[in-house]
């Protein structure tokens, strides 16, 4: 089973929730962190790390001995990434989506795959609980074409050994966010009860219903705000599967890295009916066997 | 043929140069012999997702002229500029498409080694 | 004209409770929201809109199901997975897809249209603070930077408009295409950070880019009484960077009770904590530049 730990909002407690939910698991299961902008999980499981490698993208490189300057690659490009103009033919990878439009279209067949370096995917283990995670290059601008690499090591990983996955997906709703939650089998909306918190789930919210996948909420820092947020969980019948109450000794363990299902046996306690009510809520899964987006 | 390409909000010479390349309104294209010009819309860059300035550029390198005067140039627009012979002149907003051309006819406008804007 | 950005990197740490404060504290300016993906400032601000446009940018495939021949040459092709059979035939997943157009290109039958993808919307508004320009992209909608830079550029013809000295922006949260886009041509980048390991984590990230794109860079320290040890190791790397600290503020429920009702920190009765915010601001004219 994969479970990704989601919310419009930053800064809600996705990598809290996804920290504690891994550490009290009964059973294999691996932490992933696809929040590759700002990877944050290995701050809280401080896993060793076994192995890592440079994730790299396709990009277009040109034979000019080759090129007749037809413009075909340049006209199909949706992302300017070659350009052909006079007797000119230029390459831009950092613009590129590696789509294979170029190399397929060249009727000279003079382009041919190059790289772009995405960012590092490393792995390895803190204690019981596996990890794996993604690092965006800082100046690189798309986060899911290293997601998807990611995402495909996770599938290598799990058919290889078995067991569950808890997904750190970034915040928001737009396709990062999207990309982290898509291939999963539950969803978690991690929020605060404060006016920000409501706004941005209910984005979340329109954002991923359309993906059909049963979707739980947490609610961290319960107390603060006010109750709009439990209303509109009531209304479309999303099941609040969690509380965390709003403590400053909570916030001052977070502020030390600390994982805050160990805080205390009633957070414990929380975490463990959590991850209770996650596999209640997933239903067998038919994914689809088609390449990753 | 001396003919240069100046990013314009309009049409005319009147017009104010557009500080913009990738996005901007369009390009005058004046014949610095005749001061006869050429219009081209730019709207088909300005509607990209990405790229706007090397749509540009191609568009300004198929109208076949030797130089380029706008306010600021990104750097991906001024390599596909260089890469297609174009000299750039910067910093001239502020000014009409007229002015820049006197400008650039009497020497005044310094010819750009870099793009004086950051990418994106 | 001053264009300032705050950022944070980490998400959660105050970003758009500050800017909203900073929006009220500031003269003559035009206020921006560049969190498009989740943007929360029309929250404090309410705003009136005044103008409304749809905002469209790059394309999604379409495959025609009366044209399609079932030949599959597109979901080969599909370097995205975005393209599925349906039993009918092949259809294309709006989700997944890239809006490359290599299965438009390639298809034997031309049966897929390539429509211009509607992304969001944009709004310029009245609020009790001035004008705001903002936005909202659609659920899941790819968030390219290119609303970003419309919404800037609105900014700032806006300002130009009426005189305005300072275009004031709320950033979005990482370092991807949204805050690259938000950083081009700001005077100065504000980054809110908060004493926990992730918020040091990412605000050197976030640095990081900033020194990548060449762009001043100033930090501000928010709930900083919640572990002062890591306030001062943020401190340590700010001053070994050369990166000002502008304020240390502390954890201060009044933010939340300000955002309940719907106002910025500095409309409720003073504080320490509304003060060390109006020294913040203050320093962050000077930075800039603007005429105290």
């Amino acid at each position: 089973m994969i479970v990704a730990v989601a919310s419009g909002k930053g800064g809600t407690g996705k990598t809290t929730v996804a920290a504690s939910l891994a550490t009290i698991w009964d059973g294999p299961v691996l932490g992933v962190d696809l929040d590759v902008e700002e990877p944050n999980l290995h701050l809280f499981l401080h896993p060793a790390i076994a192995g890592s490698e440079i994730a790299h993208m396709t990009v277009p490189t040109v034979d000019e001995a080759k090129c007749t300057y037809c413009g075909a690659c340049s006209e199909l490009c949706q992302f300017k990434a070659i350009s052909v103009f006079n007797q000119v033919i230029l390459t831009f990878p950092e613009m590129c989506h590696s789509c294979g439009g170029c190399m397929a279209i060249c009727p000279e067949k003079a382009i041919s795959p190059g790289q772009r370096e995405l960012g590092e995917i490393s792995w390895g283990r803190a204690g019981g609980v596996g990890f794996l995670a993604g690092r965006l290059r800082i100046g690189e601008a798309m986060s899911p074409p290293l997601m998807r690499r990611v995402k495909a090591r996770l599938e290598q990983m799990l058919a290889a050994a078995g067991g569950d996955a808890i997904i750190d997906a970034p915040p928001g709703v737009s396709c990062p966010a999207v990309n982290a939650v898509m291939d999963s089998e539950v969803i978690l909306l991690v929020t605060e009860p404060t006016p920000f918190g409501v706004y941005d789930f209910k984005l979340a919210w329109e954002a991923f219903t359309p993906l059909g996948k049963p979707m739980g909420a947490v609610i961290n820092r319960a107390g603060l705000g006010n109750d709009a947020i439990y209303r509109f969980c009531q209304e479309k019948g999303l099941p609040i599967l969690a509380e965390i109450p709003y403590d400053r000794a909570i916030a001052e363990a977070y502020s030390r890295g600390r994982i805050i299902a160990d805080l205390s046996p009633g957070l414990k306690e929380t975490f463990v009916t959590l991850r209770d009510k996650i596999r209640d809520l997933a239903k067998p899964s038919q994914p689809r066997a088609a390449a990753h987006a | 043929m001396n003919r240069i390409a100046v990013t314009s909000e309009g049409p005319s010479l009147d017009d104010q140069v557009d500080p913009r390349f990738g996005r901007a309104a369009g390009f005058v294209v004046v014949d610095l012999e005749t001061m006869e010009t050429q219009y081209i819309d730019n709207g088909q860059s300005q509607v990209m997702a990405q790229g706007a300035g090397i749509q540009a550029a191609e568009l300004v390198a198929r109208a076949g002229v030797s130089c380029l005067l706008t306010g600021s140039v990104g750097p991906k627009a001024f390599q596909a500029l260089a890469a297609a012979g174009i000299k750039v002149g910067q910093n001239l907003e502020g000014l009409t498409v007229r002015e820049a051309v006197a400008r650039f006819k009497s020497g005044q406008v310094e010819i750009a080694q870099a793009a004086n804007r950051a990418g994106r | 004209m001053r264009e300032i950005i705050i950022i944070s990197g980490k998400g959660g740490t105050g970003k758009t409770s500050l800017t909203g404060a900073f929006a009220h504290l500031a003269r003559n300016k035009v206020i921006c929201d560049l969190d498009v993906d989740a943007p929360d400032l029309h929250l404090l601000l309410q705003p009136a809109k005044e103008r409304s446009e749809e905002f469209y940018s790059g394309h999604e495939a379409q495959i025609d199901g009366e044209i399609c021949d079932g030949c599959g040459l597109c979901a080969t092709m599909c370097q995205f997975g975005a393209i599925w059979e349906n039993g009918a035939g092949f259809a294309v997943d709006p989700v997944r897809c890239e809006g490359c157009k290599v299965c438009v290109a390639f298809c034997p039958v031309a049966a897929i249209r390539f429509p211009e993808r509607h992304c969001g919307q944009w709004y310029i508004s009245a609020t009790r603070f001035g004008p705001l320009v903002h936005a909202q992209l659609f659920p899941g909608a790819e968030n390219s930077g290119r609303l970003v830079m419309v919404l800037k550029q609105q900014a700032r013809e806006l300002a130009k408009a009426r005189g305005a000295g300072l275009v004031l922006c709320d950033g979005a949260p990482g370092i991807g295409c949204p805050v690259i886009s938000s950083l081009s041509g700001a005077h100065l980048a504000v980054a809110v950070t908060e004493p926990t390991p992730s918020g040091r984590h990412d605000l050197e990230r976030v640095a990081g880019l900033c020194r990548h794109f060449q762009t001043a860079l100033a930090v501000i320290i928010n709930k900083y009484d919640l572990n002062p040890d890591e306030t001062a190791r943020i401190e340590v790397f700010c001053h070994d960077e050369s990166y000002p600290v502008l304020a240390r503020l502390p954890h201060d429920p009044r933010v939340t009770r300000a955002m309940v009702q719907g106002l910025v920190v500095t409309e409720l009765p003073e504080s320490d904590f509304s003060r060390e915010l109006g020294h913040a601001w203050s320093r962050i004219e000077a930075l800039a530049g603007l005429k105290g």
